[in-house]
């Protein structure tokens, strides 16, 4: 039961994401803080949802957003996928587990909104798009990684109180 | 007999030094003698007067500082309470300014019709330059309406659901629109960017444009109505060996700061992709 705190999480990420986060600017990119959140979530030992909020997270962002729903669940998916790979190779660096899952996902799926805009919509020129979108963002994203990663790891340790969640 | 004579002496007597006593004070014989005295009076009553202050202090202080200390809290909560009030009251009259400018806007342009709507939200990706607004389908707004403000336009709906549209920004890097230059006949396309700035290309090489032109809405392709105000040319780029000249664009909104704007609601875009010849294979 207590694993529904996903919705009430990720829609709260949502909303901040597209009220605050995107106000929050260095040069043209902002932190993807759902991103972020589900990163966060697949790092914590014993989540067996973290595909779940991958799923969850990525529906209500491309909901939200202009971006093409495959690369925002692409993204979201690869994240996970990151995440437990990670997990298992460098379980005690927790943060440093975070730092480097949330670097690779963020770049990627920034990657994967770049193509799927650039093939559907206009064509993105891509040296302005890495150095003032893509960077900046990757850049804020790990910022964001360490107050999002303390808070998700104690609503992990809520969710499973009787297991040892690091 | 005796004893009463005696009686009389010494009352007689008495009065006679109580008067001469008040005769030499009356006289100023006595300052010296009395100011020593009521200085030493005085000091007396100041040392107990200090002592009785200092240990009454001593005794109600702590009672004192737990009353402050409530006193201060309460005072603080109050600062707090006003100053969550002012700040509400500035946002208000922000919001009263912003509503004050539509209105004017509305009222001298009132060939169209506007259904004003809050900025909530903007899209989650920074590829777009998307913002959401408070009013959908169930406020009549749909798809392809253009979106204002009092300075002029900011873009149009791109996505409608009941309670919410996503507006597609001019800035935003999929955006084209056709326009002209107020004080000629120049037609361009102006364009979006990654970073939100606004160019314009397509201008014809022979033709005049200079700094500071205003660039407004050609209605050209039935996107858009016409003579909508975007912004002024900042930067010109021409060279001899391109088709077209280029140029800058500095819109006259300020896209960091939108609020408050107003959906054009009669205006319905024309869809002429039909009408677009398909090239042959």
């Amino acid at each position: 039961m207590r694993d529904l705190v996903a919705f009430p999480v990720l829609l709260l990420s949502v909303l901040l994401q597209s009220a605050v986060m995107s106000q929050v600017k260095l040069l043209a990119g902002y932190a993807d803080l759902t991103l972020v959140v589900v990163i966060a979530w697949a790092l914590q030992d014993g989540v067996r949802t973290a595909w779940h909020w991958a799923l969850v997270a990525s529906a209500m962002t491309a909901f939200l957003s202009g971006v093409p729903w495959m690369a925002v669940f692409a993204g979201n998916l690869l994240a996970v996928f990151l995440a437990q790979a990670l997990q298992r190779r460098i379980w005690q660096a927790p943060f440093l587990a975070m730092f480097v899952v949330t670097f690779f996902s963020a770049i990627l799926s920034q990657i994967f909104a770049y193509l799927a805009l650039s093939l559907l919509s206009a064509p993105l020129p891509f040296r302005e798009s890495f150095g003032l979108v893509i960077l900046p963002s990757v850049l804020l994203s790990l910022l964001a990684g360490i107050p999002v990663y303390l808070i998700v790891r104690d609503i992990a340790r809520w969710v499973y109180p009787s297991e040892e969640v690091e | 007999m005796r004893d009463s004579f005696s009686r009389s002496l010494q009352t007689t007597i008495l009065f006679l030094l109580v008067g001469g006593i008040l005769a030499l004070a009356l006289g100023g014989y006595l300052s010296p003698a009395s100011s020593r005295v009521s200085g030493s009076l005085v000091s007396l009553q100041s040392w107990f007067s200090t002592r009785y202050v200092a240990l009454q202090e001593f005794f109600n202080a702590p009672r004192d500082i737990t009353s402050l200390r409530q006193r201060n809290a309460e005072l603080e909560a109050e600062v707090s309470r006003l100053q969550t009030q002012v700040i509400s009251l500035q946002a208000r009259a922000a919001d009263a300014d912003t509503l004050a400018a539509l209105v004017d806007f509305s009222t001298s342009n009132p060939e169209s019709s506007y259904r004003a709507a809050s900025v909530i939200g903007r899209d989650p990706s920074p590829f777009l330059h998307y913002v959401i607004i408070d009013v959908g389908s169930n406020d009549g707004i749909q798809r392809g309406m253009p979106v204002v403000t009092a300075q002029g336009l900011i873009g149009r709906v791109d996505a409608v659901i009941a309670d919410a549209a996503r507006v597609q920004l001019i800035t935003d890097p999929a955006s084209a629109i056709n326009i002209r230059l107020q004080t000629s006949t120049v037609e361009a396309i102006l364009t979006g960017s990654v970073t939100g700035d606004l160019s314009l290309d397509l201008i014809p090489q022979g033709a005049s444009i200079e700094e500071g032109d205003i660039v407004v809405t050609s209605g050209l392709g039935g996107g858009y109505p016409a003579d909508l105000i975007i912004g002024q040319i900042v930067n010109i780029r021409q060279r001899d060996a391109d088709l077209f000249q280029q140029a800058s664009v500095q819109p006259v909104v300020d896209f960091a700061r939108l609020s408050i704007v107003l959906v054009i609601t009669n205006f319905r875009p024309v869809n002429i992709e039909p009408l677009i010849p398909i090239p042959a294979p």
